[in-house]
């Protein structure tokens, strides 16, 4: 492994620990009010400062992060489950199934990503309490995300079904989902484990797109996305450097994802 | 040939406006709330008027004559009224489409000049330390959300079509680069600079056209990039556009309203991608 694979491996790892020990670490809950210091800057006992409402801001940044780490891996889990049984069993079935499947993946894929999430997050309702919304909004991001893997792992299942191995298994006697489950999923691991991967960065960056536009986690629940929206206060980029950790953090992480998973992408391709 | 191709792409484009109006149809159907309606509640109305918009919702609660009903008004050019602004649909996206599309096009233009003009230099230099640094740059372009790149370019006053490029530039480029540096290290390139054929002449009779194609079909991809885009940068930089009009509309549950410009946006994005498509089949059809 490269010098700076190892280096984003260890930055991924720190963040992950600091975001899972966010409750011992954080100096306050993330909803708890400073009223007397609302909006203040960086000092011994706010290390980033209270937002417009008073809570510190380095305990929002923790569970905000926890949050964004914890969930995006969970939608990336669903998604790719969706896009196994969707993409491998039309792959699998061949003929007029995954063209069927396609034909409705590419509908999805005609759409720019940022349209579908709004229209599918318009669609719920939007006055939730903030758990709801951290659940619709990771849920929608993994009922939606599934449709690039599910292309390929129907031309994987499509290459592996035509295989000599699977031909062989099939001459012996084993059909239908036995043959699947035995024979074709365990070949299409590789693949699936490179989706799940590469789908973790693009969902922290939609939640992050939502967010800011105010289609994400409801207040006071914090995420890397509602955090950010902190940005649309500010006046110039020099005033309140401390506003800019959730995006350093957010761009660190998901360049770390970017930088580990480079060899996965070519799996995935 | 090219021309059934075209018919097909065209009956493609328009099978897949009629399934993704459907699933629209569905969709607002079935979303929470549709039920309801406000004005049954207002105590200021008749009974036989509450009684009339009771039988309206009625009427429309069968998916499929949802979806007949609302394809024949947008034949006649009716696409409804926006619940928020109570306004016309289809006046509303005829105001703010010039606006979009000035700022998508020049977007585009933009980053495809960027694009164009580094990939063209890293792959013709393959100085490793002009690669690192143009390929980091956007490599971190690539992990910032396109929300947070329309935010920055508010706070330096920068051009929203600056912010498109910029959203749009670091996926072009990744492309872009690799497929001229393929195209630079055929044999054919490396014999034609042996023989001593200027630069000039193997970037525009060589190089480009074996990599124009696929260039076309990165072009394709970065219209619905671009349009993407859209949103969060005439959202949070104030352009009254048809993406801050989407915006708007799913703060609002504007459903109506929502519904039309998603299929609005669907058939740009697949014109788009259908043309470049086409347009790189002929331009391998008459270099064959």
């Amino acid at each position: 492994m490269s010098t700076v694979r190892w280096i984003a491996v260890v930055a991924l790892l720190l963040v992950i620990a600091v975001s899972v020990l966010a409750s011992m670490l954080a100096p306050a809950g993330y909803a708890k009010q400073y009223r007397d210091a609302a909006d203040a800057g960086p000092s011994r006992q706010h290390w980033l400062g209270t937002d417009d409402l008073g809570r510190d801001r380095f305990a929002r940044v923790l569970y905000g992060t926890r949050i964004s780490l914890l969930l995006a891996p969970a939608a990336a889990l669903l998604s790719t489950l969706i896009a196994a049984l969707v993409g491998g069993l039309a792959g699998y079935l061949g003929g007029f199934w995954a063209r069927s499947a396609m034909a409705l993946t590419d509908l999805f894929l005609s759409l720019p990503w940022l349209f579908l999430l709004i229209t599918v997050r318009a669609l719920m309702p939007l006055n939730v309490s903030p758990l709801v919304s951290i659940l619709v909004t990771f849920l929608m991001l993994g009922l939606l995300g599934w449709t690039g893997a599910a292309r390929v792992l129907c031309a994987t299942t499509g290459s592996l079904r035509d295989s000599d191995f699977v031909r062989q298994a099939r001459a012996s006697g084993i059909r239908g989902f036995r043959l699947f489950w035995i024979h074709v999923v365990p070949n299409l691991k590789p693949v699936l484990f490179a989706q799940f991967w590469i789908s973790i960065p693009v969902f922290i960056l939609s939640e992050a797109n939502l967010g800011i536009l105010g289609l994400g986690v409801a207040e006071p629940m914090p995420s890397w996305g509602s955090l950010l929206k902190e940005l649309e206060g500010l006046v110039s980029v020099g005033e309140e450097p401390w506003k800019f950790v959730p995006l350093i953090l957010l761009a660190v992480v998901v360049t770390s994802f970017q930088v580990v998973l480079s060899k996965q992408e070519e799996v995935a391709a | 040939m090219l021309g059934r191709k075209i018919a097909c792409r065209a009956v493609a484009i328009l099978a897949t406006a009629l399934l993704g109006g459907l699933l629209s149809a569905t969709l607002v159907r079935l979303a929470p709330g549709f039920d309801a309606d406000e004005a049954q509640l207002d105590p200021h109305l008749s009974s036989e008027t509450i009684e009339a918009l009771r039988q309206k919702r009625l009427e429309q609660s069968n998916i499929l004559r949802f979806y007949v009903h609302s394809l024949q008004s947008a034949v006649r050019g009716d696409l409804g009224t926006s619940i928020s602004l109570g306004q016309p649909v289809s006046r509303l996206l005829r105001e703010r489409a010039p606006l979009t599309l000035r700022l998508v096009g020049m977007g585009l233009l933009l980053s495809w000049a960027a694009t164009m003009a580094i990939a063209l230099s890293a792959a013709r230099l393959r100085v490793p330390a002009y690669d690192a640094v143009t390929t980091a740059i956007s490599g971190t372009l690539l992990c910032l959300p396109a929300a947070v790149l329309a935010l920055l370019s508010v706070l330096w006053r920068a051009p929203g079509a600056l912010a498109i490029a910029v959203i749009v530039f670091p996926r072009d480029y990744r492309y872009a680069r690799n497929l001229l540096a393929k195209a630079y290290s055929l044999p054919h390139i490396v014999t034609a600079r042996a023989k001593g054929l200027s630069e000039i002449r193997i970037l525009f009779w060589h190089v480009i056209p074996v990599a124009a194609p696929q260039l076309l079909a990165v072009v394709g991809v970065s219209v619905s990039i671009a349009v993407g885009a859209a949103i969060p940068v005439e959202a949070l930089c104030g352009f009254a556009g048809v993406g801050q009009l989407a915006w708007q509309a799913a703060l609002a549950r504007d459903l109506p309203l929502l519904t039309n410009i998603t299929i609005l946006v669907t058939l740009i994005t697949l014109f788009a991608n259908s043309s470049a498509d086409v347009a790189g089949q002929a331009l391998r059809g008459s270099q064959a």
